[in-house]
């Protein structure tokens, strides 16, 4: 039988992997920088996590070595958006290349460096006693969740109602303001950038040192960093609606693998069970993406919102138009 | 007896930019408690001269002095914080935030977090030392484009600039909100700020400037000279360097059947708001029907809805009697359509892309340009080099990309494009925006000839007087309605600039005969 | 970027290094940017080699050697180049319309299945004649390579759906869709592949005539060179010599303007979105029926996303994608022995990278002032 506590469970714990993703593809791209490499972060975040551990012993150094590569990697892409003002997209993309290929050599030999420590996991009294939410959010989560459930309030807090977020939101909206005003657009933006690298590099940590620990090479990610990009969309750059989207997409990937595993499915002989059709099991996520990111398009088209309005554009100053 | 003390001097200032000498050696004085106008055609580099005053810019060699001490700005910040403030053309607000939060914005203050209903609170009070009424609340899209001006005047009184530089501010007005905003002027005046404002109107300048330097390609013709002894002609002759004629040739139209005809359009502009109301327009072959208006009342969405740009939710426009109304913009190109468009380098041309690239955009689909799928290159080039001699467009060849062209030469590229394709109809859109003297008068004599040939054109300007010089008819709009037409010799100023603010012709004419 | 913004950011260059806004650029400049961002990035990938224990300058003679040291390596190097120069043309198409098509690799695959499918389920019986077979497979490839690039199209164009995400999403979906038939129908005795072409789905290869011409002797260059090779002069004259290239490249540099010059941008989205995808498919098919022979799961090193690379290196220039594919097809080659594993791609990735870096030289140039 289909246990949907433990599913939803399991849900938030994979989700926050996105989470960090997603927020910090957030606060980059409000910014107006994109950055479609937060694959190869995170993948760099996930290898150095796990080899720093396993080469030291302490998780929470490898955790600090992870989301400082990741934010390396993002300064890559900064430098080049940023000051020599190329194609972001294309950006993205080399700094995708490069992530997946420097953890591949880097991390040549690490599957089989067997287990580690780990990031603690901890049940919080008296909230985990809570029926339903107790056990799904509560309950021996890794730590990583529950900073989680901290990040989101406070990066919707910082962005909507302080004065740095103010300032954050007029470099994404409409840079030649924010510029004439005295703010630093270039520095913002490397700021911002390099925050999502480092928040990149902790959803990589996640997998490697608590969700799913160890070293798979380009598996240990399996798109999680595109799915975040789509997520992101969704949430139309609301740190809330991308919790609320990565903890259900997370759920969804329980799902799938426990749908794979019983006989019988709803009385009937599962039709899923590890069989040819587990192949379109695992197209769900993906194919998933993809209608999320038809919904938050459509959306953004009906509400004339969307993208901050200088996603995307370099910004030089003493040139018309953003 | 008081000294005179200058609020600001610049010095020998010259700044470059790559391929061209924006400001060569200037001087300006600006003395406490004057308004001080800045005048000169466009490209003249007066835009350029105050970029440096507000710290955009850094300039190659010169000083810049502020109440008699010395300063370099390294940004826009220092200057702020040194009591220069400028509000600038093209205004810099965010569209989706509040007022309240585009006048706070860059400041240091507060430090963290943000309360707005006591920022709101300080705004209103701020804004009643001045008489510039705009709620904080709101956001910057949903207000007007006077009301915005007024946020951005706020935003540098609130930032404490003693010094405020008005680029082109009147551009957006009505011909009231021109006499509010002089009244708003004289009152800091006398609270002691310094204005300087930037302008190529010469009868404002003389209308509101205590004393005006002029500036011609970059370098002073005269220099902080009193407005009260000078004159308009003197003034024009300074700007462009040789006598200038006012009036220009316009023979006898005799204007034939309809060619163009609105019918009752309702459009939205892109905020979802109604741009168009129900407007209703005819233009005849062989006349100029100049629409007159403040910007933002519904010219864009009207000519977008005539070539095809914008989904009209309600009715018709008729060419010739066939209605395209919703039709995709290549119907309207077939039917001869020329589209001269506002945004030059944004909609009317390819940047990256050669100048004889673009002046084969509305005309690859078919021969000689192209036969089948192939394009003819040869003809393509030869044709390109001919437009580029008729229109005397300057460019090294016609290869260079056309984001190398200047406002002037793109724009007389954009001509030659639609005109060669043999127009029955033009709508042209602020066609001399942003042109020096020689080129406006190279617009305005091909629209003329095109007039003569028996083409129906439908001028947008917001240029009151290049309406009322090249128009048959006037046609003003207000609000995406047209409030009335009338003929330029049959008409005043006042009467259209009532119209521009929003009164019918009926209504005016009303009154009129009640006062008599 | 003046010394204003060098300024801002705390840069402090010796007498003062200027950015300037470039008026023209000359000719020769994008290519040897593209030459020189290479060569740069082989010494930075260097450094990583040293960094990760190994020795660059042995790895990359080991590379040289592998890919170009004799006729035999050469051969294969084209051999692995073929389907790299239809992926690159596939992306270097969609690029110039600003449409990321980074799902090549997916539309490799699904051609690959379509090609597969004609001989496997069958749609037409072993004893065709080869050229109809081949036309057939190629044909379907085709097809199915645009279905999947039709897809992400059709969003974009209709929806504004972001391209970059929906087309990297229908790869990993069209993988599954070729392992579930691989490890399902199509199974051969259990195995993740299917059974072995009959030989008349097979594209013709130089060792083929080896009787004739001693010379081709074991020299397994295919037929889909000639695919490519066509694909190539086809793109370039469309792209530079006719209405519908100019329609592209008219989007691509200014999407209003072309809308004002009453361009369907809409269909255009759809139509080189399906080429593109269409191209994708055949260097699918061309690989299925020149090299592999048979449906597998593995099929591909990457070949989707070293054709967005060589296709940027190449700035987009049909002709130049040929001669980028032949460096990159050696790449690839000796990267399968190379240790560790993970060097080509991050080669590739650091290639990519200085060749963004270096395409601010093609809009800014570097004046020297002296305070």
């Amino acid at each position: 039988m289909i246990d949907w506590i433990v599913i939803l469970q399991a849900g938030v714990a994979t989700g926050t992997v996105l989470l960090f993703a997603s927020i910090g593809e957030i606060l980059a791209e409000r910014s107006g920088v994109m950055n479609l490499g937060v694959e190869g972060m995170m993948l760099i975040g996930a290898m150095f996590a796990f080899k720093v551990t396993v080469g030291t012993g302490n998780p929470w150094l490898g955790l600090l070595i992870a989301m400082l590569a990741a934010g390396a990697l993002s300064l890559l892409h900064a430098v080049v958006t940023i000051s020599f003002q190329a194609d972001q997209v294309v950006s993205g993309l080399a700094t995708n290349f490069v992530g997946v290929g420097l953890s591949l050599v880097l991390g040549e030999g690490l599957s089989k460096a067997g287990t580690t420590a780990l990031l603690p996991n901890w049940t919080v009294p008296g909230l985990s006693a809570l029926p339903i939410l107790g056990p799904i959010f509560f309950t021996n989560h890794s730590v990583l969740v529950y900073f989680g459930y901290l990040l989101t309030p406070v990066v919707w807090y910082y962005i909507n109602r302080t004065r740095p977020g103010l300032h954050l939101r007029a470099v994404g909206e409409y840079p030649s303001a924010a510029d004439a005003l005295g703010i630093s657009v270039y520095g913002l933006r490397y700021a911002y950038v390099f925050a999502g690298g480092l928040l990149a590099g902790l959803a990589g940590a996640t997998i490697s040192l608590a969700i799913s620990p160890g070293w798979f090479s380009e598996m240990t990610t399996a798109g999680q960093g595109w799915i975040a990009i789509g997520l992101v969309i969704f949430a139309q750059w609301n740190p809330w609606r991308a919790m609320a989207g990565a903890y259900a997409f997370g759920a969804l990937r329980r799902l799938i693998l426990d749908l794979q595993g019983p006989t019988m499915l709803l009385w009937f002989p599962n039709p899923f069970r590890f069989q040819s059709p587990g192949f379109f099991l695992q197209m769900l996520p993906y194919a998933l993406t993809i209608i999320i990111l038809v919904i938050g398009s459509r959306a953004a088209m009906k509400k004339r919102m969307g993208a901050p309005a200088a996603l995307g554009l370099p910004y030089v100053r003493g040139e018309r138009g953003r | 007896m008081p000294e005179i003390v200058n609020a600001v001097e610049m010095r020998g200032i010259v700044k470059r930019f790559p391929g061209v000498l924006a400001n060569d050696h200037v001087d300006f004085n600006l003395r406490q408690g004057e308004v001080h106008a800045l005048l000169g055609e466009n490209g003249a580099g007066k835009s350029t001269l105050m970029n440096v005053l507000a710290g955009l810019y850094k300039p190659e060699e010169g000083t810049i002095v502020v109440e008699g001490k010395r300063v370099s700005f390294g940004s826009p910040r220092d200057a702020i914080a040194a009591g220069l403030g400028m509000v600038h053309q093209h205004f810099m607000l965010v569209p989706s935030q509040t007022v309240t939060e585009n006048i706070i914005l860059g400041l240091d203050t507060p430090r963290f977090v943000l309360n707005l209903a006591e920022l709101d609170k300080r705004i209103l009070a701020l804004q009643e030392q001045y008489g510039l009424k705009v709620d904080p609340k709101a956001k910057i899209w949903q207000l007007s484009v006077g009301e915005q001006q007024r946020v951005e005047i706020l935003k540098m009184l609130y930032r404490g600039a003693r010094v405020l530089i008005l680029d082109e501010p009147t551009a957006v007005l009505t011909p009231q909100e021109i006499k509010e905003l002089i009244t708003t002027l004289k009152g800091m005046v006398a609270s002691g700020h310094s204005i300087v404002f930037i302008s190529h109107k010469l009868d404002e300048v003389l209308a509101i400037a205590n004393r005006v330097t002029v500036l011609r390609q970059g370098r002073v013709t005269a220099a902080g000279v009193s407005t009260a002894g000078v004159s308009k002609r003197k003034l024009a002759e300074l700007m462009v360097g040789r006598e200038v004629v006012f009036t220009l040739e316009k023979p006898e139209g005799v204007p034939g059947p309809v060619v163009l005809e609105v019918q009752g359009a309702c459009a939205e502009n892109d905020r979802g708001l109604p741009a168009l109301k129900d407007l209703s327009l005819q233009v005849r072959a062989g006349e100029i029907v100049g629409i007159a208006g403040v910007a933002g009342n519904g010219q864009s969405e009207l000519a977008q809805a005539i070539t095809g740009l914008r989904r009209c939710a309600k009715g018709h426009v008729l060419i010739n009697g066939e209605d395209i109304i919703n039709r995709p913009p290549r119907q309207a190109i077939e039917r001869h359509i020329a589209h001269v468009p506002e945004d030059r380098t944004g909609v009317g041309s390819a940047p990256s892309l050669s100048l004889a690239e673009n002046l084969i955009m509305k005309s690859y689909r078919a021969a000689p340009v192209s036969t089948g799928w192939v394009l003819n290159r040869p003809v393509i080039r030869s044709q390109a080099e001919e437009s580029k001699e008729a229109y005397d467009i300057a460019a090294p060849n016609i290869d260079v990309q056309a984001r190398l062209l200047s406002g002037g030469n793109l724009q007389k590229a954009i001509l030659a494009r639609e005109m060669s394709a043999q127009p029955k109809i033009i709508v042209a859109v602020q066609p001399t925006r942003g042109l020096d003297v020689g080129a406006i008068e190279a617009v305005q004599r091909v629209l003329l000839a095109e007039r003569a040939r028996g083409t129906a054109i439908l001028l947008f300007s917001e240029e009151l007087e290049e309406v009322m010089s090249l128009s048959d008819r006037i046609a003003v709009i207000y609000e995406g309605q047209i409030m009335g037409e009338v003929k330029p010799e049959e008409t005043t100023l006042e009467q259209i600039g009532l119209m521009m603010a929003g009164q019918r012709l009926e209504t005016i004419r009303g009154e009129a005969d009640d006062h008599r | 970027m003046t010394t204003d913004n060098a300024a801002a950011k705390g840069f402090q260059f010796p007498n003062s290094l200027r950015l300037e806004r470039r008026l023209g650029v000359p000719a020769w400049l994008p290519a040897a940017t593209s030459i020189g961002a290479v060569i740069v990035a082989l010494i930075l990938g260097g450094i990583v080699i040293l960094a990760a224990g190994g020795q660059p300058l042995k790895s990359y003679q080991f590379i040289l050697k592998a890919a170009f040291g004799s006729v035999g390596v050469f051969n294969d190097t084209l051999v692995k180049a073929t389907p790299l120069i239809l992926v690159g043309l596939a992306c270097a198409l969609t690029f110039r319309m600003r449409l990321w098509n980074i799902g090549a690799e997916g539309q490799f695959y699904m051609g690959a299945w379509g090609a597969s499918a004609v001989v496997l389920i069958p749609l037409l019986p072993a004893t065709t004649p080869r050229p109809l077979m081949l036309l057939a497979m190629a044909l379907a490839g085709f097809l199915c390579g645009a279905l999947w690039g039709f897809i992400p199209g059709y969003l974009k164009a209709k929806l504004n759906v972001n391209e970059v995400v929906t087309t990297l999403m229908m790869n990993y979906i069209a993988t599954s869709w070729v392992l579930f038939w691989v490890f399902g129908a199509w199974s051969e005795g259990g195995f993740q592949m299917s059974r072995m072409f009959p030989r008349t789905a097979w594209l013709p290869r130089l060792t083929d005539y080896a009787k004739q011409v001693p010379f081709f002797s074991g020299l397994t260059l295919h037929g889909g060179i000639l695919i490519g090779l066509v694909a190539a002069a086809v793109i370039w004259f469309i792209v530079y010599r006719s209405k519908w290239g100019y329609e592209i490249r008219l989007i691509g540099d200014n999407p209003r303007a072309a809308n004002y010059a009453g361009i369907n941008i809409v269909r255009n989205t759809v139509l080189v979105m399906m080429l593109s995808g269409g191209l994708a498919g055949l260097a699918g098919m061309s690989e299925i029926s020149g090299v592999v022979h048979r449906l597998q799961g593995a099929i591909s090193p990457g070949y989707g996303f070293t054709g967005i690379i060589v296709a940027w290196l190449a700035k987009l220039n049909p002709v130049a994608v040929i001669l980028v594919s032949i460096l990159f097809g050696g790449l690839l080659l000796a990267g399968r022995e190379i240790q560790p594993s993970g060097i080509p791609r991050m080669l590739q990735g650091i290639i990519l990278f200085c060749v963004i870096a270096s395409d601010v030289l093609l809009r800014y140039r570097i004046r020297l002032v002296r305070r």
